[in-house]
């Protein structure tokens, strides 16, 4: 082994681990840094992030009106059968017959959270809520029926799906 | 110098004539040896569990985290909280253990490192023996641990358990040797083995400096080594909990996994105040020659706090490599060992013989 070589790697290990040391000891020389929060305290003001995936929802807006066709495409996706839809069919004003949705039901108890059910949406009816305290004390509370009761169809030219 | 003030020799044959006179010397040294049992063993638990408490806290600062904060003030009884629900567990009985020695493995371990303890001044007059070859001793004693490792491994009947094992015997093995060699340096400058009289022979100054280039040379060594030695930090392959769950104590549990882990914290404990005795001067104040009034002040410091102060420094440095570095293969283990760190620590004892022929150094 070439003598030069040998203490050149001496020292060069040496600068790089203290470079890495130097790093590890800005960060706990600065306690301001933290980035974890304490949760029950902060609870008033907690705030989740944007892409944080706490349960399937239904969007609903001022009119109690969803844009959930009845496609079945979140049921047929869903790996673990979480979602089961409900649908009817009804005749319209027009005299067609139309279909609407009776129950989206999504059973948080078996939901892995993979998306995909959001992710295939065609008309972007269901997203990810926020919420993230999802204890009960019985199973059956954790059923959910995401279309409010009473909520209707909101009719939407598909420009204006593809806008949103 | 003055230290009369925090002279414990005194206070101690205070002790030991005050039993002698109301009792048979046998009886007496009886009673001394429960003392110092209890005083021990109150000291281990209260150290360990707050190393525990401050790994805990040191990693979490350097990830950005808070750690421990919900038991007591700023988690101040987390660790207590915890040895309670371990002293509470099961003790399960492995069926292919063999028994006994699955039981005496944990005791080897703990043993070893209270041996140890045992050799450490922490003032004047403040230790529990103070053998004239206080270095050997301790070299003698640190490694037994390592068996108590070995019996784990075996007697648990489990792969992962042994490999741990094995890993830890190469590496104590084949580190031993730089432990030995980096505190030797300082046997040649002090010329003594005796701890008090290292500690005495560093009263105008630490070792460390008065050394200077090949003393901070065998203590970035000791500082590597002694890591290793506990198997903490970077060497951890006993342990390794990412590929062998944990090592040689994955069949333990409640108390007995308490026990190796109490031990692991000592050791840590142990190595940092040999650092401290040895290269900082142990319970000795900070003096430099000729400022006899700060000196003086420094004088006033108690020793313990000194001792204890320096450890605790040492013991920030070796959890600062613990969190900071990633873990070495067994190759590359071996590689640091016999490659670089053993050669470098030969060249350095022969560069402070001649050093110390020469008297080159701050006397």
């Amino acid at each position: 082994m070439n003598i030069f070589k040998y203490f050149g790697d001496i020292f060069g290990a040496l600068k790089s681990l203290w470079g890495g040391m130097r790093v590890t000891g800005y960060y706990f020389f600065s306690p301001g840094k933290i980035v974890t929060q304490k949760y029950p305290e902060n609870r008033k003001k907690l705030e989740m992030f944007e892409r944080f995936k706490g349960e399937v929802i239904m969007t609903h807006d001022s009119n109690n009106k969803h844009a959930c066709t009845g496609c079945g495409i979140c049921e047929i996706n869903c790996p673990n059968g979480s979602i089961e839809i409900i649908s009817n069919k009804i005749t319209n004003a027009e005299g067609k017959l139309e279909r609407i949705i009776d129950k989206h039901i999504y059973h948080l108890s078996m939901c892995t959270f993979c998306g995909l059910c959001i992710k295939t949406c065609p008309s972007k009816a269901i997203v990810w809520g926020q919420e993230f305290e999802h204890a009960v004390f019985d199973r059956q509370k954790l059923t959910k029926v995401l279309n409010h009761p009473g909520s209707s169809l909101k009719k939407e030219t598909k420009k204006e799906i593809k806008e949103a | 110098m003055n230290f009369s003030i925090y002279d414990f020799t005194s206070f101690t044959k205070w002790i030991d004539n005050a039993l002698n006179s109301s009792m048979s010397p046998g009886w007496a040294i009886l009673v001394e040896l429960v003392i110092i049992g209890i005083v021990f063993i109150a000291f281990y638990a209260v150290i360990g569990l707050y190393l525990v408490l401050a790994e805990r806290k040191v990693c979490a600062l350097i990830q950005n985290r808070l750690g421990p904060n919900r038991v007591g003030p700023i988690g101040m009884f987390q660790t207590i909280a915890d040895l309670i629900k371990l002293l509470m567990k099961e003790l399960i009985e492995i069926k292919h253990a063999d028994k006994f020695l699955f039981n005496l493995a944990p005791f080897i371990v703990i043993i070893a490192s209270f041996m140890a303890i045992a050799a450490l001044p922490f003032a004047k007059g403040l230790h529990a023996i103070d053998l004239n070859i206080g270095i050997f001793y301790l070299f003698a004693v640190s490694s037994l641990g390592v068996i108590g490792i070995l019996l784990s491994g075996w007697s648990s009947n489990s792969k992962y358990s042994l490999i741990g094992a094995i890993r830890s015997g190469a590496q104590v093995v084949s580190y031993e040797l730089s432990v030995g060699l980096a505190l030797l340096s300082v046997v040649v400058f002090s010329g003594t083995m005796q701890l008090s009289g290292i500690v005495e022979s560093q009263a105008n100054g630490w070792w460390l400096i008065k050394g200077h280039i090949p003393a901070i040379i065998s203590f970035l060594i000791f500082l590597v080594v002694s890591t290793a030695e506990t198997n903490r930090g970077p060497f951890d392959l006993a342990e390794a909990e990412s590929e062998l769950t944990a090592g040689f104590h994955t069949e333990y549990s409640g108390i007995k996994f308490a026990f190796f882990f109490l031990a692991e914290y000592m050791n840590m404990f142990i190595v940092a105040a040999i650092a401290a005795t040895v290269f900082l001067g142990g319970w000795m104040p900070f003096h430099i020659q000729g400022w006899e009034g700060m000196n003086n002040v420094m004088d006033y410091i108690p020793p313990f706090i000194w001792f204890f102060g320096k450890t605790i420094i040492v013991i920030l440095i070796i959890m600062w490599f613990k969190w900071t570095f990633p873990r070495l293969r067994i190759d590359q283990l071996l590689t640091l060992e016999w490659k670089y760190l053993l050669p470098i620590n030969l060249m350095n004892i022969v560069l402070i013989a001649f050093i110390v022929l020469m008297g080159w150094y701050i006397k």
